[in-house]
């Protein structure tokens, strides 16, 4: 640690494997101050602009917003909320097409710009140190910052950290060709820099703070050190230009000399890494109160005649920036034959970025570089054609890999999908950062290969993962119902044995079939006298469970009167039942419970007819339940009663049981509530028919 | 001392059994195209044949040698090899089920690996006593895994290799095993027998 | 004659010491269970959906351990099938026709989707899933969780009025693959 610091106040500094040398191309905007933009007439928000989830809406379409107003909230650590970068209002909430090399839609909100510029109420906070740390990090993530470098971390998470920080490195290298964003920001809004990292001191307490930034910067290193020159802790270290110095790791391994293991964060090794224009957001939004509505974007490239650095409202089309700083499109001679496509717009820099779909892609957080090539600056952009041949084994990949890969490894394993072999490679620490393809002299793109092997294991693994669920799901359902079949022919046995002791006691008592018919008279008293104690609910489980006791063994005595009789006499007791006031609760239990008897023993009796009739009673009675013709119940029941009385006694009294089961039914639901028994018709609807069906 | 070593060295570079005796070529080509199934195969390989050089020069010295039988070694050898093999099988099958699984066909196949019954029969043309007929069986197995990783290395590489059309397989494959075997022979006076 | 009676018994001799030491191998080294079967299980897509002719991923992976052909698990696909030969040490084959999924989907993943509207709420297509990825209860309107849906659409024939279809998973920026070629990397002069 002393050695480090040692080192570094001797400007002294390490380096890190490979790197590239590109042209820069940064004169074509570097020189230039940033200029305002007039507003958009209409802003384009994605929901989601940063690594993690986007956070729920607040807004409708219609609303008037304010600057500065929050249009959506997290309800997540991992999202941030966006807001409304002008006053307008929100003309439309729909999917539509965002910077992202998919070109992917993806939900946006639409503002109307009034053109007011009216801004919400602010606190602006005189005095950030007195704040605490919870409270400013509470600030960090209500305005909504995310990572400005090019991830977009949620940084209210990056700087919410427990262990102890020995080094605050700020991000200022800003090494991608043609990109002047930061450069400009330093030169013009050092002091508001400084102040970010002064919070971001008091946040994380860092034993030190160093600002990495590329010596091809002089103004902005010069209003740096300008800017520090009071302040003990922090030191501007200026680093040799080198692609990609200003890559997380990379930039770690230059001012300290560690090098972050594979797999890990650098805040194991106690660093944190903030980019310039985060820490510039972050004063903004703790001092001025101003959320992270807008950002420098360098436009650039020659097809632009004024390529020059521009403050950007997030939202912004691309086309807007374009049209203010004079992009020619090469096609415009043939305008009657319009060309099938636009000449190409690069998002971000010409190494890591990606073409994007159409002009009116916002601008979001993480766009820093707006690049329109001409043809001759970049023919590569402009035919799709890759011009890749083969490998020739030259290695020059592996010596410029930041990473210390092995690019060609890789290639190899990627085209032939190899994923074993790519994680065994450290193909997840490969940076994207496009050095490798840029030396190699076959033109092979070796990053896109990289960049689709990852999505691909990516999504390998989440099928990976779902599998293990539906397994775990599948499993579990497997056990339950094994569960269930066990708790079901448990019960099956216990309801075979209490009859069997039924039985039993029956013959005990007479073996003839007029005690049974006795018996089943008694029963029907006891029951009478129960009933009359209010044992309502009791009652009806037990009545319940002797009609399902006397129809199963009315199958087994022989005796065809005894049955009749029994059947009569349960009719009976259910009708009595039916005339006490019985609470609507205690109604729907015992005619879901009826319900299923009644479908039990349609299904257990043999009989064909005595099916239908069931069925038919059963449909009357809905029927009925339904439109509620009180009067016609009874007469409907006697016409069932002397269509069967024809058959056999056997029949009959199953036809009995069944009816009486319909007309018992239908009672209990007079007594129910209106509303109630118009909710429940409805729903009876679809499983009386099917069980309908069923029976015949 | 100094014999056995320089059996060993000379029976694993100079007399390589695949690459300059040309025995065992089948697992060599069949089992060499991933490293792990490679290492696998070389294990039980190397077992079967230190195990099958150590019993055949038992019951040629003891069993055969004494009654006169001499005429029975091949079928005897076969006898001993098949023996050792499933039992190697046995083993692996215990130990590592993937490893069976890998190998396949292959390990009852070693019965048939003429290495085997190779290194067998040069015992006794050479006239080894029980020491080196068991480092001649152990260098020849290791010679042979030397080799046999090498090459399933190789062609691990050229798997995902642009090997031109005409080339690709088994065509590539033998030719880098003319090239291993032109490299072997370089070893060729090493080692003065 | 003696010379070849010796023969005979040294041989035989030989042979019975051997096979007695093999016997005695074989009950030292057997084998229990077949830890092949997970291997297997944990190379198959676990859609449980029955395609294969079994019940589940699992009575898959334990047939094809007794000897089933690996080319009948149509959500796995080619990949599967190469993965599962790799393992056994068998030659990869084309899929089964009569198991290859439906081509008029379209060869990407699809999940389960119930027409709400039309549900009545019939409790059929809850049984019939295997991973419990429907909600709901009788005359309730039912719907899919499609996170855990595993689409192998065994919920579509038992639904009695077709309010069930099986629909492609859109293509969002967390599925979205890269597509060659789309940006080119840059060769600066």
């Amino acid at each position: 640690m002393e050695s480090i610091i040692e080192r570094i106040l001797q400007n002294k500094f390490w380096n890190f494997h490979g790197g590239i040398h590109p042209p820069e191309q940064k004169t074509l905007t570097s020189g230039k101050p940033i200029k305002q933009l007039p507003l958009p007439k209409q802003l384009i928000l994605p929901l989601q602009q940063h690594i993690g989830r986007q956070g729920d809406l607040l807004v409708k379409v219609g609303d008037k917003v304010l600057k500065g107003q929050a249009l959506t909230q997290s309800s997540n650590p991992m999202a941030v909320p966006v807001h409304a970068p002008t006053s307008g209002t929100i003309s439309a909430i729909r999917k539509s097409a965002i910077a992202h090399p998919s070109g992917l839609s993806e939900l946006c909100i639409f503002i109307d710009v009034d053109g007011d510029d009216t801004w919400k109420t602010r606190e602006i906070c005189e005095d950030f140190t007195k704040l605490n740390k919870q409270k400013i990090i509470q600030k960090i993530a209500d305005a909504g910052i995310a990572g400005m470098g090019g991830a977009g971390f949620p940084t209210h998470i990056k700087v919410n950290t427990k262990p102890e920080i020995n080094f605050l490195i700020i991000n200022a290298a800003e090494c991608e060709p043609y990109i002047t964003a930061d450069d400009l920001l330093m030169c013009e809004q050092s002091e508001a820099i400084i102040d970010g990292i002064k919070i971001l001191e008091q946040l994380l307490n860092p034993a030190f703070i160093l600002i990495g930034i590329e010596d091809n910067k002089p103004r902005a290193i010069k209003a740096l050190q300008h800017a520090t020159k009071n302040i003990e802790k922090i030191s501007v270290c200026v680093l040799p230009t080198k692609y990609p110095t200003g890559g997380e790791k990379q930039l770690i391994k230059i001012l300290t000399g560690k090098e972050v293991k594979s797999g890990t964060l650098p805040i194991h090794s106690g660093i944190v890494v903030q980019n310039v224009a985060t820490c510039f957001a972050i004063s903004d939004a703790v001092i001025n109160d101003i959320p992270l509505i807008r950002r420098v974007v360098t436009v650039t490239g020659q097809a632009v005649s004024k390529p020059q650095n521009v403050w950007a409202l997030l939202g912004t089309p691309v086309n807007h920036l374009l049209e203010h700083t004079g992009f020619v499109t090469e096609h415009d001679s043939s305008k009657a034959n319009p060309p099938v496509t636009s000449p190409p717009v690069i998002m971000g820099g010409p190494l890591m970025g990606f073409s994007i779909l159409n002009e009116f892609v916002p601008i979001v957080k993480t766009s820093n570089c707006i690049l329109a090539p001409s043809r001759a600056e970049m023919p590569s952009a402009f035919d799709n054609n890759s011009s890749e041949v083969e490998c020739i084994r030259c290695g020059q990949c592996a010596d410029v890999c930041p990473s210390q890969l092995l690019p060609q490894e890789l290639q190899w394993s990627a085209k032939a999908k190899d994923h074993q072999q790519l994680n065994k490679l450290n193909l997840f620490d490969c940076i994207d950062c496009g050095a490798c393809a840029y030396v190699c002299p076959s033109k092979i793109p070796l990053v896109q290969y990289y960049r689709i092997a990852k999505a691909e294991i990516r999504q390998q693994q989440q099928l990976d993962l779902k599998a293990e669920k539906a397994k775990s799901r599948f499993e579990a359902r497997k056990l339950r119902l094994e569960k269930d079949k066990n708790a079901r022919e448990e019960k099956h046995k216990k309801a075979a044995a209490a009859r069997k002791i039924a039985m039993s006691k029956r013959s005990a008592d007479g073996g003839s079939a007029s005690s049974a018919v006795a018996a089943a008279l008694a029963r029907v008293k006891a029951k009478k006298k129960a009933k009359s104690n209010d044992e309502l609910s009791v009652f009806s489980i037990e009545k319940a469970e002797s009609s399902s006791v006397l129809s199963v063994s009315s199958d087994e005595v022989t005796d065809e009167k005894s049955q009749v009789k029994a059947a009569i006499a349960r009719a009976k007791a259910k009708r009595l039942a039916k005339k006490d006031d019985v609470s609507t609760l205690k109604v729907a239990n015992k005619d879901s419970e009826e319900k299923e008897k009644t479908i039990k023993t349609v299904k257990t009796v043999d009989d064909k007819k005595a099916k239908i009739a069931a069925a038919v009673a059963k449909a009357k009675a809905k029927a009925k339940k339904e439109q509620q013709p009180e009067q016609s119940l009874p007469s409907s029941n006697e016409k069932e009663v002397k269509a069967t009385s024809t058959k056999t006694d056997d029949k009959k009294a199953r036809i009995a049981a069944a009816v009486a089961k319909a007309k018992a039914k239908a009672k209990a639901k007079k007594t129910q509530e209106k509303d109630q028994l118009a909710v429940m018709s409805n729903e009876a609807h679809a499983p009386f028919k099917s069980s309908n069906e069923e029976s015949e | 001392m100094t014999d056995y070593l320089l059996l060993l060295i000379g029976t694993v570079l100079v007399n390589n059994f695949v690459l300059v005796q040309f025995l065992g070529l089948c697992p060599f080509m069949g089992v060499s195209s991933r490293t792990e199934t490679a290492i696998g195969m070389s294990f039980a390989t190397t077992f079967v044949m230190t195990l099958a050089s150590l019993l055949s020069y038992l019951v040629t010295t003891y069993i055969l040698a004494p009654l006169n039988l001499e005429y029975l070694t091949t079928m005897s050898f076969i006898l001993v090899i098949a023996v050792v093999v499933q039992f190697t099988e046995m083993v692996v099958h215990k130990t590592s089920s993937s490893l069976y699984r890998l190998l396949g066909i292959f390990l009852p196949l070693i019965t048939t690996n003429c290495a085997v019954l190779g290194v067998a029969l040069l015992n006794l043309r050479l006239e080894h006593n029980f020491f080196e007929s068991i480092v001649y069986g152990f260098g020849a197995a290791a010679g042979f895994s030397l080799v046999l990783i090498m090459f399933s290395a190789m062609r691990e590489k050229l798997a995902n290799a642009d090997v031109p059309t005409p080339f690709k397989g088994a065509a590539i494959a033998m030719i880098t095993a003319g090239l291993m075997s032109l490299a072997f022979m370089g070893f060729s006076g090493l080692v003065k027998l | 004659m003696i010379n070849i009676l010796i023969a005979i018994l040294v041989l035989g001799f030989i042979s019975a010491l051997f096979g007695a030491l093999l016997g005695y191998a074989s009950v030292r080294f057997h084998v229990e269970g077949d830890p092949i079967v997970e291997q297997l299980d944990a190379l198959l897509p676990q859609t449980q959906c029955g395609q294969c002719g079994y019940p589940g991923c699992k009575p898959y992976a334990e047939a094809v351990a007794n000897g089933e052909a690996i080319n009948k698990c149509a959500p796995g696909g080619e990949d599967t099938i190469k993965k599962i030969a790799n393992l056994l040490g068998v030659d990869v084959e084309p899929i089964d026709e009569s198991h290859e999924l439906d081509s008029t989907l379209g060869n990407g993943p699809t999940v389960a989707f119930i027409i709400e509207e039309d549900c009545i709420g019939c409790t059929k297509c809850i049984q019939a899933c295997p991973v419990d990825a429907i909600l709901g209860a009788a005359k309730q309107m039912h719907t899919i969780i499609i996170d855990e849906c595993t689409g192998c659409d065994l919920c579509v024939a038992p639904c009695p009025v077709d309010c069930i279809e099986m629909r492609p998973i859109p293509e969002t920026i967390q599925n979205w693959q890269w597509d060659l070629n789309k940006i080119a990397v840059k060769q600066l002069d």
